[in-house]
């Protein structure tokens, strides 16, 4: 759909349609890089005001309390039309930092968990997280120079990972790798997806 | 007449204006709440009291021209998200800008659309 004649209340608005895919992982793992391969990065921030139960309780005397954190997102965005573009979102893996995802998570595609074979601890938070709430994920293995590669079922036993949930090897500097990676997840996500949805009113 | 206060503000005193001071305080905003991917428009609306924005919300209100989204907004102005969500909730009150959901918002996206997001991402 072309925006040549918009009009600003009219049914084109409608017709943008924004697709969200999540990317967790640790710290290091090769979130932006992959971000950075297939899509358009831009920076966002997002400046969060820490809930009182996140404020120490001795820091009200004398100096001014710090009442916001910065946090930095990985964001991308991909066209694939003039009316359908993907929106990668990626954050920080550690649970201080769930409070973004639930946000992120809500409307979203499904989710692509990066893991390093080095650290493979480092991805059982996100994995526990997507879960728990039933939002469908694959998980990638960025596969680092040097690193010794671990062969997928070693990876699955060690992450407890469903049989059917796919786990895939990857690039995260290669473009062509990265597509793969939101493929395999698409076709995921497409296979479990029920066949005829369930719709709710959309406001 | 410059008062004392100004002169010692310059680009290397670093910023003097924490982000959610442009929100007057504000960390939450009004009305309905959005998604980071709702679409942003602006409507015909004319503005009859222009002092009653800030020069960043004029900076939004240029930038929703065309359809954008929130996320979009806030990396193109470089603003934290929240203040921008607050930025966007004032001009939706004053009836300047249009904010919707994504189609996908309540649901899980649909097959029709994955097939689509699928053969787009194959063609890439």
């Amino acid at each position: 759909m072309d925006y040549g004649g918009f009009d600003s209340s009219g049914a084109s608005v409608r017709q943008h349609r924004a697709i969200k895919i999540l990317l967790a992982g640790g710290f290091g793992v090769g979130k932006t890089t992959l971000v950075g391969a297939v899509s358009e990065i831009k920076p966002l921030r997002t400046e969060e005001p820490l809930t009182e139960g996140s404020l120490r309780s001795d820091s009200t005397t004398g100096v001014e309390r710090k009442t916001t954190t910065t946090v930095a997102m990985d964001f991308g965005r991909i066209s694939l039309r003039s009316d359908l573009v993907l929106y990668l979102f990626g954050t920080p893996g550690q649970q201080r930092f769930w409070f973004m995802w639930d946000e992120l998570a809500i409307g979203a595609l499904g989710a692509v968990v990066l893991a390093d074979t080095r650290r493979l601890a480092d991805s059982f938070p996100a994995i526990d997280y997507f879960e728990r709430r039933d939002i469908p994920f694959i998980v990638a293995l960025n596969c680092f120079d040097g690193a010794r590669r671990y062969g997928i079922e070693d990876v699955r036993v060690a992450l407890d990972l469903d049989p059917d949930l796919p786990i895939v090897q990857c690039d995260a500097r290669s473009r062509e790798s990265a597509k793969q990676v939101l493929i395999t997840l698409v076709e995921h996500v497409l296979m479990t997806a029920p066949e005829e949805p369930v719709r709710h009113s959309v406001r | 007449m410059p008062s004392n206060e100004e002169r010692w503000l310059d680009a290397e005193a670093g910023p003097v204006v924490r982000p959610y001071a442009l929100t007057r305080g504000r960390t939450r905003h009004s009305g309905e709440s959005f998604d980071l991917v709702a679409t942003v428009i602006s409507t015909d609306a004319r503005l009859s009291d222009p002092s009653a924005l800030g020069p960043e919300h004029l900076n939004v209100l240029q930038l929703a021209r065309a359809p954008t989204t929130v996320a979009d907004i806030a990396s193109d102005v470089d603003l934290p998200l929240g203040v921008v969500r607050i930025l966007l909730a004032d001009l939706r009150e004053l009836g300047l800008v249009a904010i919707r959901m994504p189609v996908t918002m309540a649901e899980r996206v649909d097959k029709q659309t994955l097939r689509e997001v699928l053969n787009g991402l194959r063609g890439l």
